[in-house]
């Protein structure tokens, strides 16, 4: 490793300021003696020490003595950089000295909130304080660079929470790109048939939505699409998304469904388990997602279709669409976008009961999920909004299951908060449909939001039973007559406290909600975090509940945690105000950590280009080197860490001043 | 006197013993203990549970409690029959048989049983024939428990026993094992001094 | 791969029969498995209620015989009362979880000369057949196979619980797939691993007896004419009290409840003495029996 030793600049005046913090420092770390002690280090001018040196008076303190002792560097011995590196850098600004001249020790969250022994921690304040006295030896004025932002977003997602989102920024002015999975925007909220706790029919409330997306003149409603690749930073994505083929030409389809009727593909076993309808019914490979499908264009199956798959059909399909608008040619097409914000919102998907095979999922007929009675309800699913068995028949007794998949160590430990609701929900529309006698099984009642008690309150008046007690098994084992031909669900009722056994026709599972299938692709795409659980990690769980580590990308909805319609819209709406927040300021302030190649050390041996996460490095074929893109630069770290010359180096962060500090630490601790 | 019966239950915190529940989550498997959401899978799923005066879900919770004395007083604990249901459908992976046999080994300990119980005696007698003999000798260590709770059945389950003889299934001669007694022995004593010095002093 | 076969206490005993049968089957198959030697009790779920570490050392013995029978070559224990074999997974598995337990119980055997590594593999009989044997040797010898048998497998809980390793813990059917392997109709039920009463048939009557009775009553309801059973303690507790609980419970249980192995001896032609066929409180009239 070559290392080129070069000598520190001589007019150094470095001033150290070593804070109290309140007592927050000063009662474990003697704050007087550290000060004495940084007197003496070698190009320390002044040193002081203050009660709070973030405060004004403190920043004064500092600002007085760049003005008047000439100090030229400035070391701050106080609390994290996260908290207060920017305030004392500005203050330092603002003073006429380079913000970078500026460096911060780390002697609360590292020292006295840590150490236990005052002698120690102050011995260990003292060797931080001389480690950054050294490295400052090595600070280069570097500039911020400013970039500007691209004023389009990008929301990836068409569900209730993109939906809103992309409106409120469209309304904005801003210019959106709102791609979708799905043939069709709406998401889950299309499939429920009412809204808890108003009663509100979902469709209502969301198709005007649907429709004011398709209409703006702002918003480009890419649905049957799918981000592929995200490059650049933020204020600054390159976008490419993938518009897959329809088969069917979106501006001449009106939605007539001629082609539906006339696909040869009539018999039910080979036609496919209809998406929308949760299997509950089949559809043809040429289909309309559903009724009020935005856009209300058909979508060609290409895993169905006999003409796709085998190139042999009669093509009624064709023959029967009065306005030419099938067309087996189509391909997928690929559209690179630039973008300033991206929001994310891809929702989520429901628990698979099967997972669960006490409950009987899948081997018992009668027993259905939550998703499928809302489409059992609804008035344009499967049976007409007729909520019977799979024989035709109205069941006469219900039971309905709470905490399927959710608050269980085996599946997923957290709590999936809209169950509850939903469960009730379903409780109450049983009745209404069917005067069946209703029992609810849950665990704990979580009805806790605006009107949700109440509603609560409205069920129970209503007459459904309520027992408390989780579920272990549903069962066709009939320990008497009347329980023979029943499902049985067995039951401690904990409240009453006895054991019980209930016979029912139906059954329903109130499932929780999971992250979507490919969410760690989607992370991997955007280059954000999960947590444990899988869904998408915001910045901070109470303050930054919208953003995510990655800057310029946001999250709204389910994606990040189970949640209703109410707190989802609300998220879409903080996610749209940061992301406005960001393209109406224009610019992005790049911190000056990136790397660069010292030309003459290069060999040109390309172990560093690979090694790139952000593609930021190329090779010069002319010079035989690499050069490093300013603008792509994350400032990792890799390259430098991986160059076996030394050429790479990274600003803020260079080989001097990192061997400085560790010099100073080790000679003083 | 008028002929409603009634009776006062209320209990005061200072008969509450909150170590119990502290010693129970400290023995193996009864870690989880205070995750407890009292849901009553474990119950709804034991196929006893109806016998029992307290279900597991009580137990567990009059156990994290400090209710010591009903719980040791409960059939609960005797009517276990180690299925392994419970905690296998337990929502938060409670060691609930686990639980109930520190709890087992709580009530011999302090031979807090009721009269006659076969169970205790059982598992002592079981012991007892595994320390002599290596085995555990079935039909000579039932007679024996028989014989100190319910002598009578002796008489009523004679017919079971000569038909299981008649059939070679069950002898009054002793079985042994074919060796290594001796060390058998060793390592129990061995288990015992070694628990007394890994006790603190 | 050595294998050592842990009879337990009850197969010497009360379920002769089903030593009997599998040592008939494996020597069918010409799969050798000689006996632990110096092999103690396991400590079932008796000694646990009162000293759980003791109970757990008497396990562990077993453990540590194996190993030394087999030098360095792995050794699979096989154990087929459900029983033993819970115990001894259990106390391999406490051993490594329970830093006391470990400790306690290493040092034990230490002091008695025994030597421990817990690198056994304790099997059930019915995972050595279907996945180390497989069903397809075991089809080739059937020449009688089971027509008209209508079997409700019986797993019992010890098996699949806690430890399901290598059949289902909801739904198994390793013993439905070898069963009907040998030409038998295993029959659809659900109460394959619901409790028998265990032990309680002997010390709590009403509560051990009327468990087992729900398994013979909805086994036949289902339409089986035979059971077949994979533990001592469940086959004893089905079949031997059939009497007491006709009487019991006001309804006639007349079935025969044998050990899938007998079933298995029998397809492959084995005599009845030989399988243990004639320690049966309930006769299997014939392998076709039809009740």
């Amino acid at each position: 490793m070559i290392m080129q030793k070069k000598a520190p600049p001589e007019d150094l005046r470095i001033g150290v300021y070593v804070c109290h913090c309140g007592a927050n420092i000063a009662s474990k770390v003697n704050v007087e003696s550290t000060r004495d002690f940084a007197q003496k280090l070698p190009g320390v001018a002044v040193a002081r020490d203050y009660k709070f040196a973030c405060s004004d008076p403190g920043q004064e303190l500092i600002q007085n003595d760049i003005r008047e002792l000439g100090i030229n560097r400035v070391v701050v011995a106080s609390c994290s950089p996260q908290l207060h590196e920017k305030t004392f850098r500005k203050a330092c600004a603002d003073a006429g000295l380079s913000p970078f001249y500026c460096q911060m020790a780390n002697i609360r969250e590292h020292v006295s909130w840590v150490t236990s022994d005052p002698v120690l921690a102050t011995r260990k304040a003292k060797a931080l304080v001389a480690a950054a006295v050294r490295r400052l030896a090595w600070a280069k004025a570097l500039e911020t660079k400013r970039v500007d932002v691209h004023p389009d977003v990008l929301v990836v997602g068409g569900g209730i929470a993109g939906i809103h989102a992309a409106l409120l920024l469209a309304n904005a002015g801003k210019k959106v790109f709102l791609v979708e999975r799905e043939p069709t925007i709406g998401g889950h909220m299309a499939q429920f048939d009412k809204t808890f706790p108003t009663m509100d029919c979902a469709a209502c409330i969301l198709t005007p939505k649907m429709s004011d997306v398709k209409n703006h003149p702002n918003i480009h409603m890419w649905t049957y699409s799918e981000v592929e690749e995200v490059a650049g930073f933020t204020g600054n994505f390159k976008v490419t998304v993938r518009r897959k083929a329809r088969y069917v030409k979106e501006k001449l389809c009106v939605g007539c469904n001629d082609c539906v009727e006339a696909c040869v593909l009539k018999k039910d076993k080979v036609q496919v388990p209809d998406e929308f309808n949760v299997g509950l019914s089949r559809r043809k490979a040429v289909y309309m997602p559903f009724p009020q499908a935005t856009p209300a264009c058909v979508v060609i199956d290409p895993e169905q279709c006999l003409q796709l798959m085998k190139g042999k059909c009669a093509q009624t399909c064709v023959e029967a669409c009065e306005r030419a608008a099938i067309d087996f040619d189509q391909t997928d097409e690929l559209i690179e976008i630039d973008v300033g914000a991206i929001i994310i919102a891809t929702g989520y998907k429901v628990f698979d009961a099967r997972r669960i095979p006490q409950y009987g999922y899948g081997r018992f007929t009668n027993v259905y999920t939550t998703l499928e009675i809302e489409r059992l309800v609804n008035a344009s699913g499967p049976t007409g909004g007729e909520l019977i068995l799979r024989d035709g028949t109205l069941p006469k007794v219900v039971g309905v299951v709470h905490c399927v998949g959710s608050r269980d160590r085996r599946f997923n430990p957290y709590c999936s908060n809209v169950c509850c609701m939903g469960a009730l929900k379903m409780a109450h529309l049983i009745k209404e449909r069917t005067g069946a006698e209703v029992f609810n099984f849950y665990v704990d009642m979580r009805t806790a939001f605006k009107g949700y008690e109440e509603f609560y309150d409205q069920i129970l008046s209503e007459g459904v039973q309520f027992v408390r007690g989780r579920v272990a098994e549903v069962t066709d084992w009939a320990m008497t007559e009347e329980e023979k031909g029943k499902l049985i669900i067995r039951v401690e009722d904990t409240l009453v406290g006895v054991a019980r056994r209930i016979p029912v026709d139906m059954v329903v599972l109130a499932v929780g909600l999971e992250p979507q299938a490919d969410a760690p692709e989607i992370q991997r795409c955007f280059n954000i975090s999960c947590s444990n659980e899988g869904f998408f990690l915001e910045r901070h769980p109470k303050l930054g509940p919208v953003s995510t580590f990655t800057d310029g990308i946001f999250l709204a909805g389910a994606c990040q945690g189970p949640k209703d319609i109410p707190e989802t819209v609300a998220q879409a709406g903080a996610a749209a105000a940061e992301a406005l927040s960001l393209v109406d300021r224009g610019f992005v302030e790049i911190e000056p950590n990136t790397a660069w190649i010292d030309e003459d050390v290069c060999s040109g041996c390309k172990t560093c280009i690979p090694l790139c996460p952000f593609k930021a490095i190329k090779r010069d074929e002319e010079r035989g080197i690499a050069v490093i893109n300013e603008a792509l630069c994350k400032g990792c770290g890799t390259c430098v860490a991986a160059c076996p010359s030394g050429a790479a180096q990274q600003n803020l962060f260079t080989d001097e001043q990192i061997y400085e500090e560790i010099e100073g630490v080790l000679s003083y601790a | 006197m008028s002929g409603l019966k009634i009776s006062r239950r209320i209990r005061y915190q200072e008969e509450l013993d909150l170590d119990f529940g502290k010693e129970v989550a400290a023995a193996p498997g009864g870690e989880d203990l205070y995750k407890c959401i009292q849901c009553g899978t474990c119950s709804s799923t034991c196929p006893v549970s109806v016998y029992m005066d307290q279900t597991p879900r009580r137990i567990i919770a009059m156990t994290r409690a400090g209710f010591k004395d009903d719980v040791l007083a409960s059939n609960t604990i005797w009517l276990c029959s180690s299925c392994y249901s419970c905690s296998v459908e337990c929502p938060k992976s409670l060691r609930i048989t686990d639980i109930m046999y520190a709890l087992k080994q709580k009530a011999i300990a302090e031979k807090v049983y009721p009269k006659n119980l076969p169970i205790p005696v059982l598992a002592k007698e079981f012991f007892r024939s595994v320390m002599k003999t290596g085995r555990s000798n079935e039909g000579r260590t039932v007679a024996r428990v028989w014989l100190k709770t319910n002598p009578m059945k002796i008489l009523t389950q004679a017919g079971l026993g000569l038909k299981l003889m008649r059939r070679g299934r069950m002898s009054m001669k002793t079985e042994r094992m074919s060796s290594g007694h001796d060390q058998m022995r060793r390592l129990l004593d061995a288990v015992e001094a070694a628990r007394a010095s890994r006790r603190p002093h | 791969m050595k294998y050592l076969y842990y009879p337990g206490c009850s197969l010497k005993g009360s379920s002769r029969g089903y030593e009997e049968s599998i040592l008939a089957v494996f020597g069918r198959l010409q799969f050798p498995m000689e006996e632990l030697d110096g092999w103690n009790c396991c400590g079932a779920t008796a000694y646990m209620a009162v000293d759980e570490v003791k109970a757990l050392a008497l396990a562990a013995r077993n453990l540590a015989l194996a190993e030394d029978s087999a030098g360095s070559e792995p050794v699979s224990l096989v154990a087929p009362c459900n029983s033993c074999y819970l115990v001894l997974s259990k106390v391999q598995r406490y051993m490594q979880e329970f830093d006391e337990i470990g400790r306690t119980i290493s040092q034990a055997m230490r002091q008695a000369g025994l030597r421990y590594r817990g690198d056994v593999h304790v099997r059930h009989p019915l995972d050595v057949l279907i996945n180390d044997i497989g069903i397809d040797a075991i089809r080739q010898q059937v020449v009688e196979p089971l027509k008209g048998s209508k079997v409700a497998c019986y797993y019992g809980c010890q098996m699949v619980r806690p430890y399901a390793t290598f059949d289902d813990q909801y739904n198994p059917t390793t013993m439905d797939d070898l069963l009907a392997a040998m030409g038998a109709e295993p029959v659809p039920w659900p109460l394959k691993t619901r409790c028998c009463g265990g032990s309680l048939t002997g010390t709590i009557e009403k509560a051990g007896l009327r468990l087992s009775y729900i398994l013979l009553r909805e086994a036949k309801e289902r339409g089986a004419n035979v059971i077949a059973t994979c533990c001592p303690l469940c086959q004893f507790n089905l079949e031997c009290y059939q009497r007491q609980m006709s009487a019991m419970f006001g309804s006639e249980v007349d079935i025969p409840v044998v050990y899938f192995s007998q079933l298995i001896g029998k397809a492959m032609g084995i005599d009845d003495r030989a399988l243990g066929l004639n320690r049966l409180f309930v006769p299997l009239k014939s392998a076709s029996a039809a009740v």
